[in-house]
């Protein structure tokens, strides 16, 4: 068995004294892993960091063998997103939740989305949007997609502020008002689902907060918790550092 | 099929416990064994008394995390050093690197590792809070952060930096990225080289 392609590396562990574990997100095999020898060298061991994009190549003897990668540099992004506290938790939150994906499930979109995301974790803005609408993307992927095209009570689709806790569904200004306080806000910018993960978004601290909450609820909701994994602390970490930029930018 | 002993218990317990060690396998263990048992007075009871003073002596210091056969170890009760410089390792085998290069006369400090989510290594898993004590003594100025160039290890720095980030007067430093000596920029990742170019001096 022999196949290549294109991959981003989401997650490496050390495997004896020589090699490494390597999982990947690729665009038409989904999550992957494979043993990397050598992989522990000073040669291979720049390309084999998180979010570093590769040409991989994977062969086995059978399909369901873990298999052998061996791989090539493309585009090697970890260099520079170890700089700032934002970019480098971001990268940890965002590589340990694509590790929730069934393995050899095909995910292109999350694929395209994490290459473009990784491209724009430096900038507190526009990363942090981008993050909330992969996760919300995620969510959808996994089978868990939020309804925010229209209010669970009455139908419209104007003045959509709150989501549902329960039903996961966006709730208008009016039917919501009684139970506001048991409802989450949804950010203005993650209501347009033409724009999913377009790179041209600008948020505010209050969206920024709001978001991480409304995705963080039903991401533990959801996955984390009828799955009994621990939370990742990099999304916390990462949340935590961008409280700090954007307390240093102008609303 | 089931491998015929060659040899007593005694010895293939020998040559198992051997290739536990790292850069030996079955095969190199076994050609160890031979030699230690077959060099016994130059070197295998040496070894074992070697081994024993090791297993009796030596412990982890209680002040910065090396193994030494004193606490404080020998580096924390070296009153030579500057004391007001404490260097952050991920392990004690990066403390020895240190040492050998001579580049610092300053206090370490070994983590035991980086935060690792893959191998359920968190905060409290590591030697952070131990540090954060010593710096609370108030007699520490810098802090050197030296721990490697990959994703968990600068996660670690960060990390470690928020947490010092309330020590107005202690300085957080970082080892710098950039070329090797005897590397070729032809054959370094572009990551590297525009950290190189950003952190370059003047000539």
């Amino acid at each position: 068995m022999q196949w290549q392609a294109e991959g981003i590396v989401i997650g490496t562990r050390k495997q004896g004294e020589n090699n490494i574990l390597l999982e990947v997100l690729t665009p038409d095999k989904g999550r992957c892993l494979g043993l990397v020898r050598g992989g522990r060298s000073r040669r291979q061991q720049p390309a084999l960091q998180l979010g570093n994009h590769l040409n991989l190549t994977w062969r086995a003897r059978l399909d369901e063998h873990l298999g052998f990668f061996t791989v090539e540099p493309l585009q090697l992004r970890a260099a520079h997103l170890m700089q700032t506290a934002r970019a480098i938790h971001g990268l940890q939150s965002l590589c340990a939740q694509v590790r929730l994906l069934p393995e050899r499930d095909p995910h292109p979109n999350l694929f395209h989305a994490l290459d473009v995301i990784l491209d724009h974790l430096e900038d507190p803005r526009i990363g942090a949007a981008l993050v909330l609408r992969f996760e919300l993307e995620l969510l959808n992927e996994l089978g868990f997609g939020l309804d925010l095209s229209e209010c669970a009570a009455t139908g419209v689709t104007e003045e959509l502020i709150w989501v549902s806790p329960k039903s996961g569904r966006a709730v208008c200004k009016t039917a919501g008002q009684p139970y506001a306080a048991k409802l989450l806000t949804l950010p203005e910018f993650l209501k347009a689902p033409e724009s999913r993960l377009s790179q041209n978004i600008q948020i505010s601290k209050g969206d920024m907060e709001a978001g991480f909450s409304l995705t963080g609820y039903f991401l533990f909701k959801y996955i984390y918790e009828p799955r009994s994994i621990a939370w990742p602390p990099a999304r916390d970490n990462y949340v935590t550092a961008l409280r700090k930029d954007f307390a240093d930018l102008p609303d | 099929m089931s491998t015929r002993r060659v040899a007593g218990p005694e010895i293939e317990r020998l040559i198992q416990l051997l290739s536990k060690l790292p850069g030996l396998g079955p095969r190199s263990a076994r050609r160890a064994a031979l030699h230690l048992v077959q060099k016994k007075d130059q070197l295998l009871i040496p070894l074992a008394e070697a081994m024993g003073v090791a297993v009796d002596q030596v412990g982890i210091c209680s002040e910065c995390g090396t193994v030494d056969t004193s606490d404080p170890c020998t580096i924390c009760s070296d009153p030579r050093r500057d004391g007001a410089t404490i260097v952050v390792v991920e392990d004690v085998s990066d403390l020895w690197a240190l040492e050998r290069a001579s580049a610092v006369s300053a206090h370490y400090h070994v983590l035991g590792g980086t935060l690792s989510p893959l191998d359920g290594i968190g905060p409290d898993d590591l030697n952070i809070s131990k540090l954060v004590e010593r710096i609370e003594g108030g007699a520490v100025s810098e802090v050197i952060l030296a721990v490697n160039a990959t994703v968990e290890g600068q996660t670690t720095a960060h990390f470690i930096t928020d947490q010092l980030a309330r020590f107005e007067n202690v300085k957080v430093t970082r080892l710098a990225h950039g070329v090797p000596v005897g590397g070729e920029l032809d054959y370094l990742d572009e990551g590297t080289l525009a950290q190189a170019l950003r952190a370059r001096t003047k000539f």
